[in-house]
């Protein structure tokens, strides 16, 4: 149904704002995992009429996956490292935000024209797709603490994703399920990365990262 | 054969990384291991396999000739690992900084070394462009470990830098994945194999397909070391140990050479080979340019050999933009290259092991206190800077002519320009270190001039020499294959 | 038809009072007291009706000007409101922005009055006041224009009456949800209550309205306590003009709806208050830019 894929299209964008505005990092890992249940819950909305075993099972995975799995991981990698607030990002809260509400702008002035390429009813969702992959570029650029430079490659993962699902891109299960496994693996990896740091720094703010330099 | 070539060494890896206690047996699996995939590669090249797995994985001439390095060097890591790991103390001192640190397990190392060949031989074997990111994307993650060998807070911040900027660099090549696959769409079948793509490229969106490569190059140029995305390079390779600096310079970088040039063919083929050779060309001419002004006065003979690597990466890239001449040139450049850098790298552990310091202010008469080491160091100094009797000279050469044939003047004046400074820049740190009376403190000869510290590079040493010397004709042929294969013929 | 408007302003003039003391009386629900009579603010009225001023040497015309300038751009603004599907009095295209400077006069003439006295707290609190009004004025004026293009109409009248919630299957649900929330945090900021201001504080450095009409008394406080709870009345009718259930056409069922929605949007306030503690200043300029940011949403929504 075109609207209830509209409706999560906002709700995606409003996940976006709130991973940009907010500082308390539970607050953001909430963000990013209500990103993935969105996109669950698109992919299943969008396949409604034909849905066959593979769409399920990479839905079903996937969410799982960063929905459930990988904010746990992270979860504990702060948990681990005893940070509780971003620390004001190079560009500020405020400022981020409206720098976010400009890049929903472009995107919705690069998403309209494409959406006439795609079937009925996702157009909305080629925007929220790039604008995603958007936040979480900025997201990276602009914050200070590992885990959230972390949540910024997820919510990319998450845009790219959201995607491939706007244009019906339909890679094989394999395929998939590899880009999963890469996306856990290399979370998981970030994860033990960051704690390594937290107990090696007394920090993880990236920022002061900067013994090796020419 | 292509499934026991990516099985065996997953299998030994995991395997690795059980044997905890087993010290021995962990080194003689790696080599091992080494060994039968040098074999079946060196089969490969007689009886040539059959792609399996729908098409996706398969090898053609390009793919061979860069699994054939990717093996090659790896058997000559191995051997120096072995011995390498051997010699470890379980606790040490920081060279530059004395605090004391300890190594990570060494079964993780083990393991995550094999699983590493393991994904670089997936991404040469792919076929299928998105089976190709996900090879890429592993190559990263089995990697980052082997960056935080030694645990100190200078390797963490380069293993969190390395895994940060390739990931979101490989990311964004996943979003040029789906640009391809929307590209794509007016094809009969949507089909992200590289034959599918090649056969049906006059019917790809030319616009989304431009997009596609852009973001491809920025995503895989990241894990290459092209300027400007380099800024992981230096740092991964100063601080984690020679063998995986070797490795990753020679290995790993051309594994993301050879996912851009997967695409550049596409691109030739669907009639846009000039956008994306003038990409090839400006990012190639923008990242030796960026080497070599890092590399003068740099202080610290890895970082130095980290930038020569950013150098060499885009002289392969400007090649491969240039095609024709240039374009097998580079191919030709890639053999030897990765030889060199695999070489210096290993010489650069030994310099370390013996000196106890990475600065090249503070080396000073190699030539005297390793006999065997320093007239190595030298002559590989000599290879990368591209002088002759060494093959780099034979391909830089090329790649020169292939310019001027061209027309391109003010790209060879660039080019030549760029690698005046290197050597230049290159010739004054190596040769103080080369030269002089040694003052650091040198332990006695027989540590460091073990066979395993001095063999590999040797024999990676000889076959540039060769190569510089003599083209045999079927290593012509194979060349001009691959050139073919990847486009840029 | 304008008997029915009027009735409308008439409903409007008599219950505000109301709904300070529904509010008051579901605070006292959550704390677990009994609380204040429903017809308290009636009473307070009232009593300061019959009472004194007393007006400091340093105020001007312009300190008692502010409560009765302030009263009369309440009325004013209740006459362009419509309630429960029964158009305003006054309706005219373009009334939704005067509508929106009728509640920037009111409080312009507050700030001010407070300016006037010469006092340092009140002069914290109207610039305060400034500052918050400027950052939530884009979030009335962008929800009001994504509203008007969406029904197409320029008058506040037509545009609540084009809206029902039975569009939650339709196209436009987000929209309305979206333009609802930002209201919401509109309504809040405009009436000082929790989560940007606390009504119930009586620490000068932490008020924000309260300080701004700290010299007021008598006739002048009862007239500012009534306007504002006109204010609240008319953010709140346009609120529940947003989120209207079907009507059923009717009139006095409808009005009566609307009065009934009037009345559970105090009750919500009243939860708000009460289950949530004070922002810090310093963040409640976030809070505003979402506001904004939701409301700009809603108009891209529209515009795409």
């Amino acid at each position: 149904m075109p609207t209830a894929l509209d409706l999560l299209g906002v709700l995606l964008i409003l996940a976006n704002l709130r991973l940009l505005g907010s500082s308390r990092l539970a607050a953001c890992i909430r963000a990013v995992a209500l990103q993935a249940v969105i996109l669950g819950a698109a992919a299943l909305l969008a396949n409604l009429p034909d849905l066959d075993a593979r769409v399920v099972i990479i839905a079903v995975a996937s969410t799982g996956l960063k929905a459930g799995a990988l904010p746990w991981l992270l979860r504990r990698a702060i948990r681990e490292s005893g940070a509780v607030r971003e620390i004001e990002p190079f560009i500020g809260f405020t400022a981020s935000l409206l720098v976010g509400v400009g890049l929903l702008g472009l995107c919705f002035l690069i998403g309209s024209p494409l959406s006439a390429h795609v079937a009925a009813g996702s157009g909305l969702l080629i925007t929220v797709s790039l604008f995603t992959t958007a936040t979480g570029l900025l997201v990276i650029v602009s914050r200070r603490k590992a885990v959230t430079q972390v949540l910024g490659y997820l919510a990319m993962e998450n845009g790219i994703y959201a995607f491939g699902m706007a244009f019906a891109i339909q890679e094989p299960l394999l395929v998939e399920m590899g880009v999963l496994l890469d996306v856990f693996v290399a979370v998981f990896v970030m994860g033990i990365t960051i704690y390594n740091i937290s107990r090696e720094f007394d920090h993880i703010d990236t920022d002061r990262l900067s013994a090796l330099k020419d | 054969m292509l499934w026991l070539l990516l099985l065996i060494p997953t299998g030994a890896g995991l395997l690795a990384m059980t044997l905890r206690r087993q010290a021995r047996l962990r080194r003689w699996l790696l080599l091992a291991t080494a060994a039968a995939h040098a074999a079946l590669t060196a089969l490969a090249w007689f009886f040539r396999p059959e792609p399996v797995l729908y098409g996706w994985l398969g090898l053609d001439h390009a793919s061979l000739l860069f699994l054939s390095i990717t093996s090659s060097l790896f058997m000559a890591a191995s051997a120096y690992t072995a011995g390498y790991l051997r010699r470890e103390p379980p606790r040490k001192t920081d060279f530059q900084e004395g605090l004391l640190f300890t190594d990570a397990p060494e079964a993780r190392f083990v393991g995550c070394l094999l699983l590493f060949l393991a994904t670089m031989t997936l991404v040469a074997e792919s076929r299928h462009l998105g089976l190709l990111w996900v090879g890429v994307e592993a190559t990263t993650l089995a990697s980052a470990p082997l960056i935080y060998f030694h645990r100190h807070h200078r390797s963490l911040e380069a293993t969190w830098k390395y895994l940060l900027i390739c990931s979101v660099g490989i990311a964004l090549a996943l979003q040029g994945n789906f640009f391809l696959a929307v590209a794509a769409k007016g094809t009969p079948e949507v089909h992200l194999t590289i034959e599918h793509l090649m056969a049906g490229s006059r019917q790809l969106d030319p616009l989304w397909l431009k997009a596609a490569f852009l973001l491809l190059l920025v995503g895989y140029g990241t894990k290459m070391g092209l300027a400007p995305m380099h800024t992981w390079l230096p740092d991964a390779h100063s601080e984690a140990p020679s063998v995986v600096s070797a490795l990753l310079s020679g290995a790993l970088l051309n594994c993301a050479f050879l996912g851009i040039l997967r695409v550049h063919a596409i691109m030739g083929a669907a009639g846009l080979g000039d956008f994306s050779s003038q990409l090839l060309i400006g990012l190639g001419l923008v990242s030796m340019a960026v080497a070599a002004v890092f590399i003068i006065e740099q202080a610290d003979f890895k970082r130095m050999l980290a930038y020569s690597s950013v150098e060499h990466m885009g002289i392969l890239s400007l090649g491969a933009g240039l095609g024709g001449l240039a374009g097998m040139g580079s191919m030709l450049h890639l053999v030897n290259h990765s030889f060199t850098k695999a070489m210096l790298f290993l010489l650069a552990g030994n310099i370390l092991a013996a000196y106890r310091t990475k600065s090249t202010r503070q080396v000073r008469g190699l030539l005297q206190a390793l006999p065997l080491t320093g007239p190595l160091w030298l002559a590989g100094f000599l290879a990368i800077a591209g002088s002759p009797p060494f093959g780099l000279f034979v391909s830089e050469l090329i790649i020169l002519k292939g310019a001027l044939q061209g027309g391109h003047v003010l790209v060879a004046t660039a080019y030549l320009l760029a690698l005046g400074v290197i050597f230049a820049a290159m010739a004054r740190s190596v040769l103080q270190m080369a030269y002089g009376t040694p003052e650091g403190a040198v332990p006695g000869p027989a540590r460091v001039q073990e066979a395993w510290a001095v063999l590999p590079p040797m024999a990676l040493g000889a076959i540039v020499l060769a190569l510089g010397v003599y083209m045999p004709p079927w290593l012509q042929t194979a060349l001009s294959d691959a050139a073919r294969a990847a486009g840029v013929h | 038809m304008p008997f029915a408007s009027v009735i409308n302003v008439l409903l409007a003039l008599l219950l505000a009072p109301l709904l300070p003391g529904v509010i008051n009386r579901v605070k006292a629900f959550f704390a677990g007291r009994r609380g204040q009579p429903l017809l308290q603010p009636y009473h307070d009225i009232l009593k300061l009706l019959r009472k004194g001023a007393v007006y400091s040497r340093t105020t001007s015309w312009v300190f008692r000007a502010g409560p009765v300038l302030g009263l009369a751009a309440a009325m004013v603004s209740l006459t362009v409101l419509p309630l429960g599907g029964t158009p305003a009095v006054l309706a005219f295209p373009g009334d939704l922005l005067l509508f929106a400077y009728l509640l920037g006069l009111m409080r312009f003439v507050t700030m001010t009055a407070a300016l006037d006295t010469g006092s340092a707290f009140e002069g914290m609190g109207a610039s305060r006041e400034a500052w918050f009004s400027m950052l939530a004025e884009p979030a009335l004026l962008l929800g009001l224009a994504a509203l008007a293009v969406h029904t197409g109409s320029l008058s506040l009248s037509g545009m609540l009456d084009g809206l029902a919630l039975a569009e939650i299957g339709g196209p436009g649900a987000p929209l309305l949800l979206l333009v609802a929330v930002a209201f919401g945090i509109v309504l809040l900021t405009e009436n000082a209550r929790i989560p940007v201001d606390d009504p119930n504080t009586h620490l000068e450095l932490t008020m924000i309205h309260e300080v701004m009409v700290l010299d007021h008394g008598g006739v002048d406080f009862g007239f500012i306590q009534y306007a504002a709870c006109l204010k609240l009345w008319a953010l709140a009718a346009l609120l529940t003009g947003v989120l209207l259930p079907p009507l059923s056409g009717w009139r006095p069922a409808d009005m009566a709806l609307g009065v009934a929605l009037i009345l559970a949007v105090a009750v919500m306030v009243g939860v708000i208050e009460s289950v949530m503690a004070r922002l810090k200043l310093a963040r409640v300029p976030q809070l505003l830019v979402a506001a904004s940011v939701l409301s700009v949403l809603a108009l891209a929504l529209v515009l795409r």
